[in-house]
């Protein structure tokens, strides 16, 4: 509890720098030296947060870990022998290779939806109250996020490794970079508006551009799932997109649909090579 | 907790600091197939909502051409929103540049997490900067620092600008600015008191 605290500490610390020097100064000509400041400020708060001891998201990884291995389901199995790409039960570098295309479902899933699809078939659990549960809230845990967290823990240190050799993957691609620049809704944006620039910050946290390949989209996606400060949660890449969708104004997008998986086969695509560092913590 | 209250607040305001032109590759994908997923990742959204995920024809005519149209297609999408731009039945563009600078200043309103009385801002602020005073603006949209001045606080220029910010695209098709007023995002008395905000002699903007 004492280190969790710190960590926060931290974090106000650097919101409150950040609320003087970044508000007044983010987009505004002048004002760089306390612009500067900030950065160092950033800096040393992110290298503390990256502190797994200091990272509530390893509370996630437990209980995911837990999770992996409970027995449930009209079956009462565990999903011990799920394949989440790289052979059954197998959890090292599955992360770092999805989404991608499995045979047994006919298409591209990312991991959230490959966990739905073991729940279904290999427990032949009711997913319905998992569902119900995908974000997590005051009193409310969701498997999903500890699943996840579990999981793509196991591929930290790892390299992205997009994977889009099979038909179905470069479709999902294609789908993904044509939806990351679809405008519309009644601000007409698109991903692009926000996301298609180098070096640009809303006020904290920068604005990733993911219309090139690189360093922005590599630290970007190599640091999902994180823990949210601002949340007080472990957030998912489902979780950072229905977020952006708000945003822009758009409808609520489904929990795990093909859409969403589209798209952040386009990010990892342009994140290839990245180093995953995970759970990080964000703002 | 109050700080950190705050900066969760200021920092998830509604804010874009975004870039101009997005350069998307040449398409790779069938539009239809596309729009299939897109169908199907918005399959439960129903009602008024439902509008909101397909494109009209300028959306459309926007993203397949890279947000930069030429031509025929530039003329086209100029007309088309020319034409659907609704002035004020009494032809009076100058509403109250006090409540105008609320609208310039607040970003809220229109999400699904909304209420639908949510207040909803032009976040104008985001993208232009307009008073010297607030130094935090992002730089998508010129600055309009001075605007009514440089116009000369002529009323042809100002119902011009009524035009624009209704409908943005009206002037320049593919315009990366929000067509406020034709997706009635701002209420024609929101609008007019943006447009008193850049033009009235008083406001912030023209000191
Ligand atoms: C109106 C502006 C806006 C639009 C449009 C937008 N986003 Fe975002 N995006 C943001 C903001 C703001 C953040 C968060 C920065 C923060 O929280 O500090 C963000 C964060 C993200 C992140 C996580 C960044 C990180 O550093 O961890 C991803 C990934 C992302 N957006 C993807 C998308 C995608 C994909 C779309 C289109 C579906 C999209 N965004 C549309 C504003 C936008
Ligand atoms: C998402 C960013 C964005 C937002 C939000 C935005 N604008 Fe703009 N605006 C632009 C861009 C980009 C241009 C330049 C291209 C163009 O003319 O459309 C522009 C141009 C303008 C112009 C014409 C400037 C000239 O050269 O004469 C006016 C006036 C204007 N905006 C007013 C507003 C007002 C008022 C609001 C708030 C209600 C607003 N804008 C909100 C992006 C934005």
């Amino acid at each position: 509890m004492r280190i969790r605290t710190s960590a926060i500490a931290a974090l106000t610390a650097a919101c409150a720098v950040l609320g003087v020097g970044l508000l007044a100064g983010g987009h505004a000509q002048g004002q760089q030296p306390e612009q500067d400041l900030s950065e160092k400020e950033i800096e040393r708060y992110r290298a503390m947060i990256s502190d797994p001891i200091s990272n509530p998201g390893f509370l996630n990884v437990d209980r995911g870990e837990q999770l992996w291995s409970l027995k449930r389901g009209a079956k009462n199995v565990s999903l011990e022998t799920c394949d989440l790409g790289v052979g059954p039960g197998k959890l090292e570098g599955a992360y770092a290779k999805l989404p991608r295309y499995f045979a047994d479902a006919g298409k591209v899933l990312d991991l959230e939806q490959r966990l739905l699809f073991c729940m279904t078939t290999l427990q032949e659990l009711d997913t319905k109250d998992v569902i119900a549960r995908r974000f997590s809230g005051p009193g409310r845990v969701s498997d999903m996020e500890d699943l996840v967290g579990f999981i793509a823990n196991k591929s930290s240190g790892m390299k992205i490794e997009p994977q889009v050799s099979h038909p179905k993957e470069q479709e999902m691609l294609a789908v993904g970079e044509a939806m990351f620049y679809r405008r519309s809704a009644v601000m007409d944006f698109s991903c692009a508006t926000c996301h298609a620039a180098e070096g640009k910050r809303i006020r904290l946290q920068g604005l990733p551009d993911f219309s090139k390949p690189g360093k922005a989209a590599q630290e970007t996606m190599g640091s999902w799932p994180t823990y949210r400060v601002s949340q007080s949660q472990m957030r998912t890449m489902q979780h950072r997109l229905w977020d952006c969708y708000r945003q822009m104004r758009m409808p609520a997008p489904d929990y795990a649909s093909d859409g969403l998986t589209a798209l952040t086969v386009f990010m990892m695509k342009q994140a290839q090579g990245g180093e995953i560092t995970v759970p990080s913590i964000k703002r | 907790m109050n700080r950190i209250t705050t900066c969760i607040l200021a920092a998830s305001a509604f804010v874009f600091i975004a870039p101009a032109l997005a350069q998307s590759p040449a398409p790779k994908v069938d539009p239809a197939v596309v729009e299939a997923f897109v169908a199907a990742t918005w399959k439960s959204t129903t009602g008024d909502w439902r509008a909101r995920v397909d494109q009209d024809e300028t959306q459309k005519a926007c993203t397949a051409s890279n947000n930069e149209p030429t031509g025929p297609l530039f003329d086209q999408i100029r007309d088309r929103e020319t034409a659907a731009v609704i002035f004020p039945a009494d032809g009076k563009v100058l509403g109250d540049w006090k409540k105008g600078a609320q609208v310039a200043q607040r970003g809220t309103g229109g999400q699904f997490t909304d209420q639908a009385n949510t207040y909803r801002g032009g976040n104008c602020y985001a993208c232009h900067q307009m008073s010297k005073a607030e130094v935090s603006y992002g730089t998508l949209g010129p600055s309009l620092n001075g605007y009514g001045k440089l116009h000369r606080f002529d009323a042809a220029e100002a119902r011009k600008t009524y035009a624009k910010i209704y409908n943005s695209m009206s002037v320049m098709p593919c315009s990366q600015m929000p067509r406020f007023g034709h997706s009635k995002f701002l209420s024609e008395e929101q609008i007019k008191d943006v447009v008193a905000y850049l033009y009235d002699p008083e406001s912030p903007v023209n000191k």
